[in-house]
């Protein structure tokens, strides 16, 4: 069985607002993050996710609880250097993301702040901007490149830390449909040849189908944490927490209501087809 | 009579520049009062210039512009009556708040039209009820709102205009399904209340099969297509072609046509879909 590469146990979570009340957002909430993982969070806005994510590189620190990342407790001060080596994070906003003028410099900047050798700089740049497709833009200016781009280049500043998991944090929010496909096929990617973790939060059910394991979190606590397939199958639990499920897992559950005999763990328009050329024929 | 016209709109940017770029390219368009438009095109299709064409922000390099049969730049003194005909909402507009409170900035579109304080008052509540903000909020300031909130009353400040025309650019982005369900509902309920044509850009064909009358579809600078969401959906083949994405369900009641199934090619929601195939169902039973 693999490693844990995240192991959030019992965390609580608590922000106070303005007038000095105590707001929870999560309360003895226990989850674990297995490496070479690809998981998909989704829950409405508010409900805890973006939250939970900042625990996991250490940018919050539970209230009550313990995070294990990558062997290292996020309490402990000490560690928080290798775990945001360990675990990268890419945000919503890519404008917001991007800090140089030139894109390999913008990739290099974490590396120059770690203080790695300048020939092996050039070399983790390359590599990184490589495995985002990006190469034939590394003398390019950031502000001039499309959105996925942009995403895709804070991504491979991220890659060249050489993580071993990487949080992305709504990365297709504000991209175009063709700008989300590149997005998600590089995050894919990432994971089948170079192993890495992926923790992905995101609004798109679609985005969410292709992972190994979606987490449904409302209300600061987790209401599914299984397959795609498993989690999707419960249509109307799904859209009271605000959600949606994709069109074929939709279309299949009019079906069964309506009295046909079709199964419930449809996700893929694939398998949509399939199943009802099988009734049809 | 139609309510905007465009005959032979053209623009591009930085002209006679290395930079030369035709943004738009011969748009002729009309639309009607009432009419409810979804606008969609991938990034640099030209959709964004071309609407900031329709309230007056750009002056077309060729062709004509008309609102209410009127000539836009005919007389460049009065483009401002036109920008009060024709309301933008940009992309993220909560980012453009600027008063001390929603009642001031909400007001602040009313204001510069000139009307009088009680005319004001009347429109602030109005468009406020209207994106379903709560009265508490009216007199807090918008930088202590959520976001959602916050874009709502930016959009109320755009509706406090009473415009004609109503432009949205991507008035969903960044929102979770619930967030977008709600703002989309808002602008489908104003428009049936106050028959107000409302153009939409949207990247979610699934979002636009829902909620809009008509589609526009805008590739390479050119109307690729525009119609009823019927015309534009048949033709889903052509329109992934320029690389736009379809409706899943499309997809799958296109599959299932090509394997020789009697559905329709062109459906667009799920409800249509599930009783095209429970009729299909029933044909075989019987």
């Amino acid at each position: 069985m693999a490693n844990n590469i995240i192991d959030a146990k019992k965390l609580s979570f608590a922000y106070i607002d303005e007038d000095g009340k105590n707001i929870d957002v999560f309360k003895n909430l226990s989850i674990s993050i297995k490496e070479g993982e690809l998981v998909a969070v989704l829950g409405h806005n508010g409900s805890g996710k973006s939250t939970l994510a900042k625990h996991f590189n250490a940018i919050l620190i539970p209230n009550e609880g313990d995070c294990i990342v990558a062997g290292y407790n996020t309490k402990d001060e000490d560690s928080v250097y290798d775990i945001r080596q360990n675990v990268g994070m890419v945000f919503q906003n890519p404008d917001n993301q991007i800090v140089a003028t030139v894109v390999e410099e913008d990739v290099a900047f974490a590396l120059e702040n770690m203080g790695v050798p300048s020939a092996e700089i050039r070399q983790r740049v390359d590599e990184a901007l490589e495995a985002v497709r990006m190469e034939k833009y590394k003398l390019h200016a950031p502000h001039r490149l499309s959105g996925g781009q942009k995403q895709r280049i804070a991504i491979a500043g991220i890659i060249a830390m050489r993580p071993k998991c990487i949080i992305l944090d709504e990365p297709t929010a504000m991209l175009d449909p063709r700008g989300r496909k590149e997005v998600m096929e590089t995050i894919k990617m990432l994971r089948e040849k170079y192993h890495i973790t992926i923790v992905i939060i995101t609004h798109y059910m679609d985005e969410a189908a292709q992972c190994d394991r979606v987490v449904v979190i409302d209300k600061g606590k987790i209401l599914y944490n299984a397959t795609p397939k498993e989690v999707f199958s419960h249509v109307e639990e799904i859209k009271k927490v605000g959600l949606d499920v994709p069109q074929a897992t939709e279309l299949a559950y009019e079906l069964r209501k309506a009295g046909v005999k079709i199964r419930s763990d449809i996700i893929t328009e694939e398998e949509c087809v399939e199943e009802l050329a099988k009734l049809l024929s | 009579m139609s309510v905007i016209k465009t005959e032979g709109l053209t623009h591009v940017y930085s002209m006679g520049t290395p930079f030369q770029k035709i943004a738009v390219e011969d748009v002729n368009l009309e639309i009607n009062e009432g009419e409810f438009i979804g606008l969609i095109g991938h990034t640099g299709s030209g959709k964004s210039t071309l609407i900031q064409h329709l309230n007056g922000l750009l002056e077309p390099t060729e062709g004509r512009i008309y609102i209410d049969g009127e000539d836009m730049w005919a007389d460049k003194s009065k483009i401002r009556d036109f920008r009060f005909k024709v309301g933008l909402v940009f992309q993220y507009p909560e980012y453009q708040l600027f008063e001390e409170t929603v009642y001031k900035d909400i007001a602040f579109g009313p204001k510069n039209m000139g009307l009088d304080e009680k005319e004001i008052e009347k429109r602030v509540f109005e468009s406020a009820i209207a994106v379903g903000l709560a009265p508490e909020l009216i007199e807090k300031s918008p930088f202590e709102l959520s976001g959602g909130q916050k874009r709502r009353v930016a959009i109320a400040g755009v509706l406090a205009m009473e415009p004609r025309v109503l432009i949205l650019d991507e008035p969903t982005a960044g929102l979770d399904p619930y967030g977008r369900e709600v703002i989309l509902n808002l602008i489908k309920k104003y428009h049936e209340e106050k028959n107000k044509t409302i153009i939409w850009v949207s990247h979610s064909m699934e979002d636009i099969a829902r909620f809009a009358e008509k589609v526009l579809v805008m590739n390479e600078s050119k109307v690729f297509s525009f119609g009823t969401v019927e015309e534009v959906f048949r033709n889903n083949k052509e329109i992934e072609n320029i690389g736009l994405s379809i409706p899943q369900i499309t997809k799958i009641c296109r599959s299932l046509s090509e394997k020789g199934f009697d559905i329709d090619s062109g459906i667009f929601n799920v409800e249509a879909a599930r009783d095209s195939i429970l009729k299909l169902l029933k044909k075989k039973e019987g």
